[in-house]
């Protein structure tokens, strides 16, 4: 339905029709982020020992992240007055807005995607990329000193980390001779990336940790030092715009590391009258409970020690792989 | 045109990493830091000029509040001193119940540094494991004393009351379980890769500094002096228990966490081998109600769980003391932490502050 839209006239009503269904993502992906949050805690409880929110919404706390969102949207919104205010207010926009706009593409079943384009992948990591711009202006603009350093660190940290993110996936990209992500799907009906790219996968695992600002990497907001971080000054829904965006990423980095590696809603042998959403939940909930699962342990490592690893680990590993992938894929075309 | 310029930036007092109200000014060059001043004095009570007022059984709940961590110990010191000055001799129950409560209060001081330090660097798990084995620590000196932190259950001549039943065996039951956590504690953190490269190297001082700066404690132990007044000037019945001072050679951050993790473990070999002695007897000796000390002076010397605390009292021979005053190990401790400071990176202000191991309440006395 959507490809013939795209192809139409353009009119009030196709606009319409797009609004809408990007609402209704919005709505799919919030109510993600809301839950996502609370299995967040709930496992983080279970492996700390702790219940986790057990008060609003039953005995599991369904209702906890509605209600804090509820009390960040009516908390004081406040603004330093020495800060950049114009910068100050378009920060977590700019930050947010790239988060939403990346889910356009991301194929969660073969019938369910909101754009099917080319260059899925690119357009992913292209605008992906746009959301530091918003942490790093909201470290600029807040005035204050600890965010500047958040600031800074987040851009040192999004640089170091982007390029071994994507040039983890050349190698996928090689293998599959297209940047649709549905076509990268289709090419794992019969082994996963995880199997053919393990490198690259362990290279992209750990760089979209680095990129979705997660413990072991999280320096930018890293608590214990700089306090909160790039968003110190920020309260009420301006600070809730952050967060989501980070869950939101979350979200679709998950989606991305189960559509890239995992065979996306691909079943395993055998066990293919189980529907493909399921297929793709399922992948999709071990990804999330992975991230979940480090964040509990590990500690945090150091700037310089991250950029390090960056340069002179990934990097290398990664534009390795990506030549052997070739390699390989050349000896197999000879013979 | 473009220019760099040094910040001047406030660490504190309120801030999550420098547990409780110090604040650190320090002047930084991007990341880099140039110089730190630390200012103290915003928990300061007064604890030496108040004292001068208060007879000396009144002087115990004061002593709760320095280090609040290891309260015990701070009851003991005051105690002992007193002690000595009059020359007390007390019952052999007293003192074991005395040791094993330091002992206790020994362990619980290094699991809450062991958990917040790894907080400090980013992991938020130790310290809930950390937590709940001190609460188990927390429970079994609130049977004992009736208060969970602030004891106040050390007496000139004894302790307050003697242990209710069973709480011997309780005891005794708590020291395999620790030792057990602990093995875990090691599985989790202290081969960690992150972790490791964190602390490894940082913060790194000499023997012959350590000494000029008057460390003690795990600082002191951490460049391979082994100085424990436990072993060294033995008070109390330590020399009845067989235990090791376990020191490092590096002097760096690790070597620090290494020297505090193994006196747990000799810290579960005291209260082992205390349990296993324990005597029946009174629990106070006769001392009259209203504590009168000799005129002169007298100076003692214990080991706390984060150095050498003394306690000093000067008499005129009446109700109050003349002059106390207590030296505090936080507050020497702390002083070694601007040089340490200078040169580092903004990342290792924390893990480094970290490992000295402060408390603020005995920093500002």
């Amino acid at each position: 339905m959507i490809k013939d839209l795209l192809h139409s006239a353009p009119s009030l009503l196709n606009f319409g029709i797009f609004f809408g269904l990007a609402v209704l993502l919005l709505f799919v992906v919030l109510g993600f982020v809301t839950y996502g949050i609370l299995s967040e805690r709930k496992i983080m409880g279970f492996m700390q020992m702790r219940v986790g929110p057990n008060q609003i919404g039953g005995k599991w706390g369904l209702l906890q992240t509605v209600a804090d969102v509820l009390k960040l949207l009516i908390k004081e919104d406040t603004i330093p007055k020495k800060a950049d205010k114009p910068l100050y207010i378009l920060a977590p926009v700019i930050a947010f807005a790239p988060a939403f706009m990346v889910l356009a593409t991301l194929p969660f079943t073969d019938a369910f995607q909101f754009a099917d384009i080319g260059v899925g992948l690119l357009y992913y990591m292209a605008i992906s990329g746009i959301s530091t711009i918003g942490i790093v202006t909201a470290g600029w603009a807040s005035n204050n000193k600890y965010s500047l350093i958040g600031g800074m660190r987040a851009a040192a940290q999004m640089i170091s980390y982007e390029i071994p993110l994507v040039m983890s996936l050349v190698g996928i990209v090689l293998i599959t001779g297209s940047l649709n992500l549905n076509d990268i799907v289709a090419a794992q009906e019969k082994v996963w990336f995880i199997f053919l790219q393990p490198v690259a996968f362990i290279v992209f695992f750990i760089a979209s940790v680095a990129e979705l600002n997660r413990v072991p990497f999280d320096l930018p907001e890293a608590e214990s030092e700089l306090v909160a971080g790039y968003h110190v000054e920020y309260s009420g829904f301006r600070w809730a715009f952050f967060m989501l965006s980070e869950y939101v990423y979350m979200f679709a980095m998950a989606t991305l590391t189960t559509v890239l590696f995992l065979g996306g809603w691909n079943s395993i042998p055998f066990l293919d009258f189980i529907p493909a959403a399921i297929w793709f939940g399922l992948k999709f909930s071990a990804v999330f409970y992975i991230l979940v699962w480090i964040r509990v342990t590990f500690p945090r490592i150091r700037a310089d020690q991250l950029m390090e690893f960056g340069w002179k680990v990934l990097l290398p590993v990664a534009l390795a792989n990506i030549f052997l992938t070739a390699l390989i894929k050349e000896l197999l075309n000879l013979f | 045109m473009l220019r760099t310029e040094e910040m001047l930036l406030n660490v504190g007092p309120q801030h999550p990493s420098t547990h409780g109200v110090f604040r650190l000014v320090i002047k930084i060059d991007g990341e880099i830091i140039k110089e730190a001043t630390p200012v103290i004095g915003y928990l300061h009570r007064g604890t030496e000029k108040l004292a001068e007022n208060l007879q000396y059984t009144q002087i115990i709940p004061y002593t709760d509040r320095l280090d609040y961590l290891a309260a015990m110990t701070n009851n003991y010191v005051l105690c002992h001193a007193v002690e000595t000055m009059m020359g007390v001799e007390i019952p052999e129950r007293a003192e074991y119940l005395r040791v094993i409560a330091m002992e206790l209060g020994r362990v619980a001081s290094h699991l809450v540094w062991w958990g917040t330090y790894l907080l400090d660097i980013g992991a938020t798990s130790p310290f809930l494991y950390a937590f709940r084995e001190r609460e188990m620590i927390v429970n079994l000196l609130t049977e004992l004393s009736g208060a969970r932190l602030t004891f106040n259950y050390m007496r000139v001549g004894g302790v307050k009351w003697d242990a209710p039943e069973d709480w011997i065996a309780k005891v005794a039951e708590f020291v395999p379980y620790m030792r057990e956590q602990l093995a875990g504690y090691h599985e989790l953190v202290t081969g960690n890769e992150i972790f490791v490269n964190r602390v490894k190297g940082v913060g790194i001082y000499s023997k012959e500094e350590a000494l000029q700066y008057s460390l003690s404690g795990a600082n002191l132990r951490c460049t391979g002096v082994k100085w424990d007044l436990r072993k060294n000037e033995p008070y109390s019945i330590y020399d009845r228990f067989t235990f090791d001072v376990p020191t490092r050679e590096e002097g760096d951050a690790f070597s620090r966490y290494h020297c505090r993790m193994e006196e747990i473990e000799e810290s579960l070999k005291i209260i082992e081998q205390a349990v296993e002695q324990f005597p029946e007897g009174p629990v106070l000796a006769k001392v009259p109600k209203i504590i009168k000390v000799p005129k002169g002076e007298a100076f003692v010397r214990i080991e706390s769980p984060r150095g050498e605390i003394g306690c000093y009292i000067a008499s005129e021979g009446k109700k109050e003391p003349y002059r106390l005053k207590f030296r505090r190990p936080s507050f020497y401790n702390l002083q070694i932490l601007p040089k340490l400071l200078e040169g580092e990176n903004m990342a290792n202000l924390i893990t480094i502050l970290g490992a000295i191991d402060i408390v603020l309440g005995e920093v500002d006395g």
